[in-house]
C-alpha cells in the first residue's frame, strides 16, 4: 500500500488498463511446465508435419488434395506469415511497442537473399547470413532512432523509416529491386528440392521450420530475464523504470529481436514463394500484421500465430466469396464492397477490438473457461 | 534563378498540401492523444466526394464552378464523416489510446477496400480548371497556377484555425484541453463535446486536402489518401506532435526539402530525403517532443 | 438507507473501493460531509485520501454509492459532476500554464473570467496579472487561480486537495483565509497534510489508512491529542507552521 502514492497522483490518465489488447501473459496464468504446455505445441505440430501425406480434400477449405501442390503452396504462405505475425507480437503483445514499420524487416531480410543470389551471385548460407546481419544493424539503427520518442510518435516514426524503404524498393534503383514487379529469386541458387511445383512440400516443411523457430525463440525470450522486462514495460513503463530496468535497452532489444525474426520471415517467404514482392515492403503489410496479432490475440504465442495464418488464409480465399451464390440477390455496390478481403478484414478486426480485445484465442479461452465453470 | 523560384514556388505549394493533410491530424491528436489512421480514408472520401460532384453537376457549367461546389462537398463530407466516427468509433474508446489507433488502422483498410470495390483500384482522371492547369511567369519563372491555390487555401486554413483557437470559446477549451484534458472536464465542461466537434473539423480539413490533392495528381485513387497520410504523420511529428504552428512550418520545410532534393539530387531523392530530415530532428532535439512520449 | 429522515449531509459516500491495476486502493470507504463547514480527510502518505477525492468526482474508476444531496451521482461523467454542485481543486494547482489567468478563469465563467467580484474579494493579486501566461505565476498565485476558478461556479461542496502543499508559511495563512472566508457559505472537504491549517479552519475530520475510513470526529478532539494523532496519522503530519 505505501509505494502506491505517486500511482494514484497519475490516477485520470494512468488509469487506462494497459492489458486491455493484451491477453494474460502466459507466466502469469499459474505454475508453469503443466504437461499439457508442452504436448499440445508437439501435438500439433507433428499432425502439421504429417499433412503432406494426407492426400484427402477438403472441398471449399483448400485448393485440391491436402498434399496437393495448391493447398501446399498455401498453406505454406500461411505459415510463413503466422510466423512473421509471432515476429511483430514481440514488439506489439510482449513489450507493448505500436511500431508500424516492422515490414522494413521482413522486406530487408526477403529483398537482401533476392539480390544477393540474383544479383551478387552468392552461395546460398552466405546470402542468409548477410541478409539476418544487415536487417540486424539496420534494426538496432532504426530502433535507436525511433525510440526517441514514444507511443503514438514512436508509431509514426517507425512508419516513416518503413515509407522510405518502400520508396527504395518501388524506385528500382540500378535494376536491383525489380520496382513494382519485384525480384525474382534464382531457381540456380536454391537446392533443387525447394523449386519445382511438385517440391511444395519441401517449401511447406522450410515454413514449418521457421515457425517452429519463431516460437521456440519467443518461448525462451519470454522465460528470460529480458522477456519479464518486456512484460514490465508494457504493463507500466514508467514503473518499470523506477524498478531499475534500462527501459530503452529493453525495448530495443525487442525491436532487435523481433526484427531478426521477421527478416527470417522474409527470408523463408522469398524461399517459398519464389522471390521477393513489393507488397511487403509496404505500410499495409505491417498494419496486416498488427491485424493480425489483434485478431489472434496479442500477448499470445498461439494467437499471434492463429491471427496470421487466417488472415493469410482468409485473404488468399476470401476473394472467392465474392463469386458466391448467396451474394447475388445483394445490389451490385455491396457485393463489390464484399468482394475485397481487406473490406472484410477489417471491419472483422474493428469488431474484434470491441468485443473481444484479448482476440480471438482469448475469446476461445473464456469460452473454454465458461463452459467448464458451469 | 529562375530555376529557384520555381522550385520555391513548387515545394511551398507541395508543403500547402502537406499542411492541409496534417492539419486535421494535428489538432485530433493535440486535444485528444488520438492518432487517427483513418484521416488518409478521410482525405480518399473528399476526393471521390469531389470527384462524382464534379461529374454529376450539369456540364455546361465552367470546370472552375464545378470544383469548387465539389470542394463544399468534400469539406461536408469530410465533416460528416468525422463526425459519425468519433462518435461511433472512438468515443467508446475513450482513453484506450491503442484501441482507437486500433480501430482507425481497420477503418482505414476497409475504406481504401471499399473504394477500391466500388470504383476500381485505378486512378480516375479529374477535371482540372484551365486556369490552373496553366502557368504565370514572374522573373522569368513559369509558376504553375494551381500551387497559388493550394498556398492560399491553406494560408486561409491556418489564419481561420489559429483565429479559432484563439479567439472563440471552443478555441479556449481545445487550447486548455490540449494542455490538461482531465481538468478541462474536472472544470465541469463536456470535453467529449469538444472532441466531436474537433473531429469534424479535422474531417473537413481531410475533406478538403483530398479535394486539392487530387488536382494535384489529376486523378482519384483509393490509396492516395493513405500516401498523403504518410507525409502528413511526418510533418505532424517535426512539428511537434500537436502544435498548429508547428505543423505548419514543419509543412513548408518538408514541401521545400522535398522539392529541392529530387531537383538537386535525383527523383526519388526528394522522398528519402524526408525521413532522413525527421531521423535528424529526431536525434537533434527530441525533447521538443516530449507531448509525444508516453 | 436513512430514507425516512433528512439528511444533514450534503455527500454521503458508501462503500467506496477503488481499484488501480491489480492494486485495491480504496476498499469500503464510508462517510457523511456535513453540509456545513470544512471536514478534513487526514491520513498518512498513500493512504487514499487524494484517490478519495477523485473517485468522488469521477476522475478514478470507483464503486459504491456516492450521493449529493440525495441524488446519486457515482455513475456520471465527471463534467456532469461538477456541474451538479461539485468544485474540485486538484493537488498541484493544475492550472493551464498556457493560458492568461483571465482565460484560465473564463473557462469556467466564459463571460466575466477576472471581472467577477468574487475575484476582487478573494484574490485582488490576480486582478491585475489577468493577462499573465499561468505558468508562469508562483505557486501561491497559481493556488489562487485554481481556488478563484472553482469559486466562479455556484457549489453546493468543495472538494480541495493539499492546498498549501510547497507554499511558504505567509502564503499559508492567506490560503487558509481564503479558505476560512469560502466555508462561511459552502461545505469543503480538505485534504490536508498541515495540522495546525486543520486546527484552525476545520470542523470535522475523517481518517482513512490502508483504503478504509478508521476514525471519524471533532476536528479540535483530534488535534488536541497527540497519542490519537500520531496514533492515525504517523509522523508524516505537520504539526508546525503557520495557518
Amino acid at each position: 500500500m505505501t509505494s502506491q502514492a505517486s500511482d494514484v497522483t497519475e490516477a485520470p490518465e494512468g488509469a487506462e488498463p494497459a492489458t486491455r489488447h493484451t491477453a494474460e501473459p502466459e507466466a502469469a496464468r499459474g505454475p508453469r511446465r503443466r504437461p499439457w504446455k508442452v504436448v499440445v505445441p508437439l501435438l500439433v505440430l507433428a499432425v502439421l508435419a504429417y499433412l503432406p501425406y494426407v492426400p484427402a480434400e477438403l472441398p471449399g477449405l483448400l485448393p485440391g488434395r491436402v498434399n496437393g501442390p495448391g493447398s501446399m503452396q498455401l498453406l505454406a504462405t500461411c505459415l510463413v506469415i503466422a510466423g512473421i505475425a509471432l515476429s511483430y507480437d514481440v514488439l506489439f503483445g510482449r513489450t507493448g511497442l505500436l511500431s508500424f514499420g516492422h515490414a522494413l524487416f521482413v522486406a530487408s531480410g526477403s529483398y537482401l537473399l533476392t539480390i544477393s543470389l540474383s544479383t551478387w551471385a552468392l552461395p546460398l548460407p552466405v546470402a542468409i547470413a548477410l541478409a539476418l546481419l544487415a536487417s540486424t544493424v539496420l534494426s538496432l539503427v532504426v530502433g535507436a532512432v525511433a525510440l526517441r520518442v514514444g507511443g503514438i510518435a514512436f508509431a509514426m516514426v517507425t512508419l516513416a523509416f518503413a515509407q522510405a524503404a518502400s520508396i527504395i524498393v518501388m524506385r528500382n534503383p540500378g535494376g536491383v529491386t525489380g520496382g513494382e514487379e519485384g525480384k525474382v529469386l534464382d531457381r540456380d541458387a536454391v537446392p533443387a528440392l525447394l523449386v519445382g511445383v511438385a517440391n511444395a512440400p519441401y517449401r511447406y516443411w522450410l515454413a514449418l521450420g521457421f515457425v517452429v523457430l519463431a516460437w521456440v525463440v519467443v518461448t525462451l525470450l519470454i522465460g528470460s530475464r529480458a522477456g519479464r522486462a518486456m512484460a514490465a514495460v508494457r504493463e507500466n513503463e514508467s514503473r518499470a523504470a523506477v524498478l531499475g530496468l534500462g527501459t530503452y535497452r529493453v525495448k530495443l532489444l525487442a525491436i532487435v529481436v523481433a526484427s531478426v525474426l521477421g527478416a527470417l520471415g522474409g527470408i523463408v517467404h522469398a524461399l517459398v514463394l519464389g522471390g521477393s514482392n513489393p507488397h511487403l515492403t509496404t505500410s499495409e503489410f505491417t498494419l496486416s500484421l498488427l491485424v493480425m496479432v489483434v485478431l489472434g490475440g496479442a500477448g499470445s504465442r498461439w494467437g499471434a500465430l492463429l491471427g496470421g495464418f487466417l488472415y493469410a488464409y482468409a485473404d488468399a480465399r476470401l476473394v472467392e466469396v465474392s463469386g458466391a451464390a448467396w451474394l447475388e440477390p445483394l445490389p451490385e455496390v455491396v457485393r463489390q464492397v464484399l468482394s475485397q478481403p481487406l473490406f472484410i478484414l477489417g471491419v472483422l478486426f474493428i469488431v474484434v477490438v470491441y468485443f473481444a480485445p484479448s482476440g480471438l484465442t482469448g475469446l476461445g479461452g473464456r469460452l473454454i473457461r465458461k463452459a467448464g465453470s458451469s | 534563378m529562375s530555376d529557384l523560384l520555381l522550385l520555391l514556388v513548387t515545394g511551398l505549394g507541395l508543403g500547402a498540401l502537406y499542411f492541409l493533410a496534417a492539419s486535421g491530424l494535428s489538432l485530433i491528436y493535440g486535444l485528444m492523444g488520438v492518432l487517427n489512421f483513418a484521416h488518409g480514408v478521410f482525405m480518399t472520401a473528399g476526393a471521390y466526394a469531389g470527384w462524382l460532384t464534379m461529374g454529376d453537376l450539369p456540364q455546361s457549367l465552367p470546370v472552375g464552378a464545378r470544383l469548387a461546389v465539389g470542394v463544399v462537398v468534400a469539406i461536408a463530407v469530410g465533416a460528416v464523416i468525422g463526425l459519425v466516427v468519433e462518435v461511433v468509433l472512438i468515443r467508446p474508446l475513450y482513453r484506450h489510446h491503442i484501441q482507437q489507433v486500433l480501430v482507425t488502422v481497420g477503418l482505414s483498410l476497409a475504406g481504401v477496400a471499399a473504394a477500391q470495390g466500388i470504383w476500381g483500384a485505378d486512378p480516375r482522371p479529374v477535371e482540372t480548371p484551365t486556369w490552373m492547369s496553366g502557368t504565370t511567369v514572374v522573373l522569368g519563372a513559369r509558376l504553375p497556377n494551381d500551387r497559388f491555390v493550394y498556398i492560399a487555401v491553406a494560408l486561409l486554413l491556418l489564419a481561420g484555425l489559429l483565429a479559432l483557437l484563439r479567439y472563440t470559446r471552443l478555441g479556449l477549451v481545445i487550447r486548455a484541453g490540449v494542455e490538461n484534458r482531465t481538468m478541462v472536464e474536472a472544470l465541469g465542461i463536456d470535453v467529449q463535446r469538444t472532441f466531436t466537434i474537433v473531429f469534424a473539423i479535422g474531417g473537413a480539413a481531410a475533406g478538403l486536402a483530398g479535394v486539392l490533392y487530387s488536382q494535384y495528381a489529376g486523378a482519384v485513387s483509393p490509396g492516395q489518401g493513405g500516401s498523403l497520410l504518410i507525409y502528413a504523420f511526418i510533418v505532424v511529428v517535426i512539428g511537434g506532435m500537436g502544435s498548429l504552428t508547428g505543423t505548419a512550418v514543419a509543412a513548408v520545410v518538408v514541401g521545400l526539402v522535398q522539392q529541392l532534393a529530387n531537383y538537386y539530387a535525383a527523383s526519388g531523392v526528394g522522398d528519402l530525403s524526408v525521413v532522413l530530415l525527421l531521423a535528424l530532428v529526431l536525434l537533434l532535439r527530441p525533447s521538443s517532443l516530449k507531448g509525444a512520449t508516453a | 438507507m436513512n430514507d425516512n429522515r433528512p439528511a444533514p449531509a450534503v455527500l454521503s459516500v458508501t462503500d467506496l473501493h477503488v481499484h488501480y491495476g491489480g492494486s485495491h486502493i480504496l476498499q469500503g470507504v464510508t462517510f457523511d460531509v456535513p453540509a456545513t463547514g470544512v471536514t478534513a480527510l487526514l491520513g498518512r502518505n498513500g493512504v487514499g485520501k487524494t484517490t478519495t477525492l477523485k473517485a468522488i468526482i469521477g476522475l478514478a474508476p470507483r464503486s459504491g454509492r456516492i450521493t449529493l444531496r440525495g441524488n446519486e451521482i457515482q455513475t456520471q461523467r465527471t463534467s456532469r459532476i461538477v456541474r451538479e454542485g461539485i468544485g474540485y481543486v486538484p493537488e498541484d494547482r493544475e492550472v493551464f500554464g498556457g493560458l492568461t489567468v483571465d482565460e484560465n478563469l473564463r473557462l469556467v465563467d466564459p463571460d466575466r473570467g477576472v471581472e467577477a467580484p468574487v475575484v476582487a474579494e478573494l484574490f485582488p493579486d490576480l486582478v491585475g496579472r489577468r493577462d499573465q501566461l499561468a505558468g508562469t505565476l508562483s505557486g501561491g498565485q497559481q493556488q489562487m487561480v485554481s481556488l478563484a476558478r472553482v469559486l466562479l461556479r455556484r457549489n453546493d461542496l468543495l472538494l480541495i486537495d493539499e492546498p498549501t502543499k510547497g507554499l511558504a508559511p505567509k502564503l499559508v495563512t492567506e490560503v487558509a483565509d481564503v479558505l476560512a472566508e469560502v466555508a462561511r457559505t459552502t461545505p469543503i472537504l480538505l485534504v490536508e497534510q498541515n495540522l495546525p491549517l486543520v486546527r484552525r479552519i476545520a470542523d470535522q475530520v475523517v481518517v482513512i489508512d490502508a483504503g478504509r475510513v478508521v476514525h471519524r470526529g471533532d476536528a479540535a478532539e483530534l488535534v488536541a491529542d497527540p497519542a490519537l494523532t500520531r496514533e492515525l496519522l504517523g509522523v508524516a503530519m505537520r504539526r508546525e507552521g503557520a495557518a
